[in-house]
C-alpha cells in the first residue's frame, strides 16, 4: 500500500482499478519476411480491425456530443481507405520483404511530417489525427492494447499525466469513476470538469504515473486529496464506511435542493452555478442553483474545426434558458485566448498570452465573430431570463464599444422583425486590477458585476496560475485581493448594483464567510458546492461589520487564515 | 476530361470535414479524379492528399475527372460544394 498526495480537485470518494492513459510509445523492430501476400493480409485485418474501433468510437462521440464533434472520426475512417497510404505500405512490404507494422510506421512518419511542415497551425494539427490513426493500425498489428476513453466499458480510474480539455469533456460518468493526474491545480480545466461532472478527482500528484500500473486498485479520497494505492483490506473497509458517510451527507444536503439561501440575520443570497455546456444544466437544477452565474461560451468553440456559426450558439443558449425556466442566466461572451486556444483561429505566438489578445480584446479585433455570438444571445433572449456579461475588461472604452456592437445588433435585429426580450441586464467581469481601481466609474454602466478571482488573484499578484513554481502566490486570502473585493462590492453597492462572483472562491467553504461580511449578494460555484454553501449560509449572519473591517487591516494571507480559525469561522 | 474551378468560402479552409466531403464524393466514380491547388495536385480519394495541400479559405482550386463517370462526378462536385457551404464556382 502506496500514499500520494495530490491536490483536492473534486469531492467524493472513489474505489476502483486504475486505468493508465500513457502516450503511446511502440517498439517496433524491422523484420524480414518470407511471404508478403501474408503479411499484407494482416495488414488488411489490421485495417478493418482499426475501422470498427473507430467506428465505435464515432458513434459513441455522435451520441454524446452530437455529429459535428464526431466528423473528424469520418476522416479518421478515410485515413484508413486512403489509397496513397495503403499503396505506399502495401508497396514497401513487397518490395522490402518487411513486416507490416514497420512499413506502417515508415509511411505514418513520412507522412507525419509532410503534415508538421505546413505553414498552418489547423493543418499542422492533422499530423495528430494521422498518428492516432496510424498508432491505432500498430497497435492492432502489435496486440498491444491502446488506451483510449471511449472503448472503456469498466469501472475505473483514470490515471494520466495531465487531461486535456477536450479529452476531459468525452469522459462518460458511468465508467469513469474518478482520475487523478502528474499535473494541474484546483483551477485547471480538469479540476473544474471534474467538479461540474461530480467525479472525484485528484490532481498535481507529479508521479502517479510512475507509481500506478494498470488494474492496481487505487482508492481517491476526493475529501483530503489522497490517493492510495493497493490498499490494505482494512483500508479498504474503512472508506466503504467513509464513502457511506459521505453519500449520507450528500443525502442530508439534498434536502436543500428546493429551499432558498436565507442566513442567520434574514438577508438573501443568491446562490448559482457555472456550466460549460447546455447538457450541464440538469446538473445545476439537481443540485438546487436558483441561476447559472457564468455559462462559459467557449466550449462551444473548442473540440472543432471552425467557428461555430449563428443558429449553431442560437440553439445553445435558447436551451440553456428554456431549461432553466426564467431563473437567471448570465452569459459570458467569448472568453478565448490565454490557456485556451482555438487552432482554427490561428492565435499568433504570444510571450505572455494571459496578458495578451484575449477575451473582449480578441472579440473587439474580430468584430464579425463577436457579432455574431451578440445576434445569437439577443435573438435567444425572449426564451429565458438572459444576462449578458463581458469578460476581462480593463477600459471604460472597451466597455463601451462592446456594449455598442450589441446595441447595433440589437437594432439591426428589430429592424429585420425579429422578437427580442425586452431588456437584457448588461454586465461586466472583475478581473482586472485596472477595473477594480476603476470600478466606482464602471458601476455607473453596467446592471451586475461579476468578480472572476482565478484571474483577479493571478493579475493582482502578477503571478501565473499555471505555473506550479510560483504557485504560493495564488493567495485568495491575500489581504491585497480581499480590499480590492471589499472596493468593488462598495462602488457597486453605492450605485445600486449587485455584486457576483463565479471563480472558485465563491464555492470555497473558507472564503464565503468572508466573501458574506464584505456583502457579495450573488456565489457563482460548481454545482456540486451549492449545496454545501447553502448549509453554510444558513448558519452564518452577514452583520458581521466587525469582522469586514478587521480582516481588510490585516497584513498577510496567513493572519487572514489565523483570524478565521481564532473567530471559529473556519469550521463552518 | 472534364475540369471545375471554386473559390473555398468556408472560414477554415478545406479542413477534415470538407476533406471527408470531398473525398466520399470522389469514392462513388470510377473516374481518376485530381485536385489542384496552386500547381500542387493530389489524388482525390486520399484524404491524406488533400489535407496535405493545406487549402486555406478564399484559395482558387481545380477539380479535374477523368475516365467514363468525369462528367457526373464534376456535377456532383458543383452540387456537393455547395450544398455544404465550402464555396462557390469559380
Amino acid at each position: 500500500m502506496k500514499v500520494v498526495e495530490g491536490v483536492l480537485a473534486s469531492n467524493g470518494i472513489t474505489i476502483a482499478r486504475a486505468y493508465c492513459l500513457e502516450s503511446s510509445s511502440f517498439k517496433i523492430s524491422k523484420k524480414q519476411i518470407n511471404e508478403h501476400s501474408e503479411e499484407i493480409s494482416r495488414f488488411q485485418d489490421a485495417i478493418k480491425q482499426a475501422k470498427l474501433e473507430i467506428d465505435q468510437i464515432k458513434e459513441r462521440t455522435e451520441m454524446r456530443l452530437g455529429t459535428e464533434k464526431a466528423s473528424i472520426f469520418s476522416a479518421q475512417l478515410l485515413i484508413l481507405e486512403d489509397p496513397e497510404f495503403i499503396g505506399e505500405v502495401t508497396d514497401k512490404i513487397k518490395s522490402e520483404n518487411v513486416n507490416a507494422e514497420y512499413a506502417a510506421n515508415v509511411i505514418a512518419d513520412k507522412l507525419v511530417s509532410l503534415f508538421e511542415a505546413i505553414e498552418n497551425d489547423y493543418m499542422r494539427e492533422r499530423a495528430t489525427d494521422i498518428r492516432d490513426v496510424t498508432d491505432r493500425l500498430i497497435a492492432i498489428l502489435l496486440h498491444v492494447e491502446l488506451p483510449n476513453l471511449d472503448l472503456i466499458t469498466d469501472e475505473v480510474i483514470i490515471v494520466a499525466e495531465d487531461l486535456t480539455p477536450s479529452v476531459t469533456a468525452q469522459l462518460d460518468k458511468q465508467y469513469i469513476k474518478g482520475f487523478v493526474t502528474n499535473i494541474g491545480g484546483r483551477t485547471s480545466h480538469t479540476a473544474i470538469m471534474a467538479r461540474s461532472m461530480g467525479i472525484p478527482a485528484v490532481v498535481g500528484t507529479k508521479n502517479i504515473m510512475e507509481k500506478v500500473k494498470n488494474n492496481d486498485l487505487l482508492i481517491v479520497d476526493g475529501e483530503e486529496g489522497y490517493v492510495i494505492i493497493n490498499p490494505t483490506e482494512e483500508k479498504i473497509k474503512e472508506y466503504h464506511e467513509k464513502k457511506k458517510q459521505f453519500e449520507l451527507k450528500s443525502e442530508e444536503l439534498k434536502k436543500l435542493i428546493n429551499t432558498k439561501t436565507v442566513t442567520a440575520d434574514g438577508h438573501s443570497i443568491e446562490l448559482s452555478a457555472n456550466i460549460g455546456t447546455p447538457e450541464e444544466v440538469q446538473n445545476v437544477l439537481e443540485h438546487g442553483a436558483e441561476g447559472i452565474g457564468l455559462y462559459r461560451t467557449e466550449f462551444l468553440y473548442m473540440n472543432r474545426d471552425q467557428l461555430p456559426n449563428e443558429e449553431e450558439q442560437f440553439a445553445a443558449y435558447k436551451r440553456v434558458l428554456e431549461e432553466m425556466k426564467n431563473k437567471p442566466v448570465v452569459i459570458r461572451t467569448l472568453d478565448i485566448g490565454g490557456d485556451k486556444e482555438l487552432p482554427y483561429l490561428h492565435f499568433p505566438k504570444e510571450m505572455n498570452p494571459f496578458l495578451g489578445m484575449r477575451a473582449i480584446r480578441y472579440c473587439l479585433e474580430n468584430k464579425t465573430v463577436f457579432r455574431t455570438q451578440l445576434r445569437a444571445l439577443l435573438r435567444a433572449s425572449k426564451f429565458g431570463n438572459l444576462k449578458i456579461m463581458f469578460p476581462m475588461i480593463a477600459t471604460l472604452e472597451e466597455l463601451r464599444e462592446a456594449k455598442q456592437l450589441l446595441q447595433d445588433e440589437r437594432d439591426v435585429l428589430l429592424a429585420e422583425g425579429v422578437l427580442l426580450a425586452e431588456s437584457i441586464k448588461i454586465g461586466m467581469m472583475i478581473e482586472t486590477p485596472a477595473s477594480v481601481a476603476m470600478a466606482d466609474h464602471f458601476a455607473k454602466e453596467v446592471d451586475f458585476f461579476s468578480i472572476g478571482t482565478n484571474d483577479l488573484i493571478q493579475y493582482t499578484m502578477a503571478a501565473d496560475r499555471m505555473n506550479e513554481n510560483i504557485s504560493y502566490l495564488y493567495q485568495p486570502f491575500n489581504p491585497a485581493i480581499l480590499r480590492s473585493i471589499s472596493r468593488v462590492i462598495e462602488a457597486a453597492h453605492n450605485e445600486g448594483i449587485r455584486v457576483g462572483m463565479c471563480g472558485e472562491m465563491a464555492g470555497d467553504n473558507l472564503a464565503i464567510p468572508v466573501l458574506l461580511a464584505l456583502g457579495l449578494d450573488e456565489f457563482s460555484m460548481s454545482p456540486s458546492s451549492i449545496l454545501p454553501a447553502r448549509l453554510q449560509l444558513t448558519k452564518l449572519s452577514r452583520e458581521m461589520t466587525n469582522l469586514k473591517k478587521e480582516l481588510l487591516h490585516l497584513q498577510t494571507a496567513a493572519d487572514v487564515h489565523d483570524y478565521l480559525k481564532d473567530h471559529k469561522l473556519l469550521s463552518c | 476530361m472534364e475540369e471545375c474551378k471554386f473559390i473555398i468560402t468556408d472560414p477554415a479552409g478545406i479542413h477534415a470535414r470538407p476533406a471527408s466531403i470531398l473525398v466520399q464524393t470522389a469514392n462513388q466514380f470510377v473516374s481518376n479524379i485530381d485536385i489542384v491547388f496552386r500547381e500542387r495536385t493530389a489524388n482525390l480519394k486520399s484524404i491524406i492528399g488533400v489535407m496535405a495541400l493545406g487549402i486555406p479559405v478564399h484559395a482558387v482550386i481545380s477539380i479535374r475527372a477523368t475516365g467514363a463517370d468525369e462528367e457526373s462526378a464534376i456535377k456532383a462536385f458543383s452540387e456537393a460544394i455547395s450544398e455544404q457551404k465550402l464555396g462557390d464556382r469559380y
